[in-house]
């Protein structure tokens, strides 16, 4: 099958960045989670660390749209996310798997990613190939047809990567894909990662430093809602050098730079 | 060009080259041939004639030993089409829930009829409670606690008023003939409760596009319970809110609620942030 590209496909980029957040702030529940964040995320695949409660998820959840800024201006395709917006335009550009992310029961592999696709509005007549095709690339070819019930943890991780990919999205938002998932399938994960990173803005949230040395073109470190650290992995190992904890270059790094971070927010208190 | 589109076909001469696996043929005209020969079975059949006998024998030994294969390859099961299909009117989780609203119906009905059998003078208890019966059911079409997948359809294009509306819809299809066969068997027309039944529902999804749909369903069935059904029980009068004078007060609460719910339109396309 040859498969013609659209106009929208070819079109240049107006923008700089597919994510540009300015003084982002959002809120989950009473407190900001996300405080005063600049970021700016291009192509390429983009590991968002940060330790528990740091605003990860909630930053996710801001850039998936389902979250309202609370202040700051977010960015998406270049379009600012702001009064009447066409939500459902740049959703459809958009894939997203939550951290707990529900899945219905009876439904088989293939059924639950069609249905996924069909919210996503993915043309009728390509939902069959785009579904095959997004199941092939996690590899749960072999259980498209088996019931989500009778699926391992790991799969079910894999069929909801498998939902985010359907609709060929030009930002992909993970947030802690690879729980779950063993040794070998982080492997291919980090294969699908790098294939998809070259047209992809993707963004990983995990706390597993090694992934992002491992797979991410660009590490984003987040701590209290702020931005702490933006570069690539290999600065990130280079920050370990001078000491910190950790079993490998890049968790020394990732350690010192929270520490030297929160010592700086101290002192400016 | 040799090979071009609408019509043309590849000569004989590039197809020789191409059969014998020509080097010097240009990356482009290479490409456009293949694609040229995937749709065109007339230039399939030219090649086949300049691929040399040896070339042509492995190809069926190839194709006899994937014939026994596919043979033996059990079929993929047939695809349940209907079951994804039903899920673009209905909620994943909604069949519990209109068991349950039909079992409470059901419980309703009996109570009348047994009131009827004894000769007391209760209110038609299907009639008191058909204006809230669809509110279960409307509460589990966005609800963050019954359908496990909500944070992901949340995220989708289509997840907003439109889906939830559709939803809807598609439970008061489902409840409402079953209140009309109840209401027939105890003289409670749908000409009184109807219009209530309506109002219910989308006062439900106004109040549930700030507060949440189950939370306001709840809400606005327990005050139906405190405010009508209850005294009408203890006073064994049928309420006047169901008389058929107060239809004009219904119509002019569905109009008003259907405003609130245009305005607020956008309050289904989001989480709320206080989780």
């Amino acid at each position: 099958m040859i498969r013609t590209l659209g106009a929208a496909e070819t079109a240049p980029t107006t923008y700089i960045g597919e994510i540009r957040a300015q003084e982002l702030r959002v809120r989950a529940g009473r407190r900001m989670a996300v405080d005063g964040l600049d970021l700016t995320l291009g192509t390429g695949v983009h590991g968002l660390l940060g330790p528990n409660g740091a605003g990860k998820t909630t930053l996710m959840r801001a850039l998936a749209t389902v979250l309202r800024p609370a202040g700051g201006t977010l960015e998406l395709l270049g379009s600012p996310l702001q009064g009447r917006v066409d939500l459902r335009a740049l959703r459809r550009e958009i894939g997203y798997l939550p951290q707990e992310f529900g899945y219905y029961p009876r439904f088989t592999v293939r059924e639950f990613v069609e249905y996924m696709a069909w919210l996503k509005e993915v043309p009728g007549r390509e939902v069959p190939g785009a579904v095959q095709r997004a199941i092939e690339r996690v590899g749960l070819a072999d259980r498209a047809d088996d019931r989500m019930k009778t699926l391992s943890g790991g799969m079910l991780r894999r069929a909801g990567i498998a939902q985010a990919i359907v609709n060929d999205p030009r930002i992909l938002l993970l947030d802690e894909p690879t729980v779950g998932l063993d040794p070998e399938q982080r492997l291919d994960f980090r294969e699908l990662l790098r294939d998809l990173a070259a047209d992809t803005c993707v963004v990983v949230s995990t706390h597993l430093v090694e992934d992002v040395v491992a797979a991410c073109t660009d590490v984003v470190l987040i701590d209290a809602g702020r931005l702490v650290f933006q570069g690539v992995p290999s600065e990130l190992e280079r920050a370990g050098d001078s000491g910190g904890v950790g079993d490998s270059a890049a968790e020394r790094g990732y350690t010192v730079l929270l520490r030297q971070h929160r010592g700086s927010a101290e002192g400016a208190r | 060009m040799t090979v071009r589109g609408d019509g043309a076909h590849a000569s004989g001469e590039l197809l020789e080259r191409y059969a014998a696996g020509d080097a010097g043929i240009g990356p482009d005209t290479l490409w456009a041939l293949e694609a040229h020969l995937e749709a065109c079975a007339a230039c399939r059949g030219g090649l086949r004639a300049d691929v040399s006998p040896g070339v042509t024998s492995i190809l069926e030994r190839v194709r006899a030993g994937l014939d026994i294969e596919l043979a033996r390859t059990p079929r993929a099961p047939a695809r349940r089409r209907w079951l994804p299909r039903s899920f673009r009117w209905t909620a994943p989780t909604l069949l519990r829930w209109l068991a349950m609203t039909g079992l409470v119906v059901t419980v309703a009905l009996g109570f009348d009829v047994a009131n009827q059998a004894v000769g007391s003078h209760y209110p038609s208890l299907v009639l008191l409670l058909a204006p809230v019966a669809p509110l279960l059911g409307v509460a589990a079409a966005w609800s963050r606690r019954t359908d496990p997948a909500y944070e992901l359809v949340s995220a989708t294009p289509r997840a907003g008023l439109y889906l939830v509306l559709r939803r809807t819809l598609a439970v008061l299809v489902a409840v409402i003939p079953v209140l009309a066969v109840a209401g027939s068997v105890v003289d409670a027309s749908p000409a009184r409760w109807l219009l209530p039944c309506l109002a219910f529902t989308a006062a439900t999804l106004a109040l549930g596009s700030i507060v949440g749909v189950p939370r306001a369903a709840a809400g606005l069935a327990v005050t139906w319970a405190v405010a009508v059904v209850m005294p009408s029980l203890a006073t064994t009068r049928p309420p006047v809110v169901l008389e058929p004078r107060a239809l004009p007060a219904w119509a002019a609460l569905t109009a008003a609620v259907v405003v609130v719910l245009a305005v607020r339109r956008s309050g289904f396309s989001r989480l709320p942030s206080g989780r």
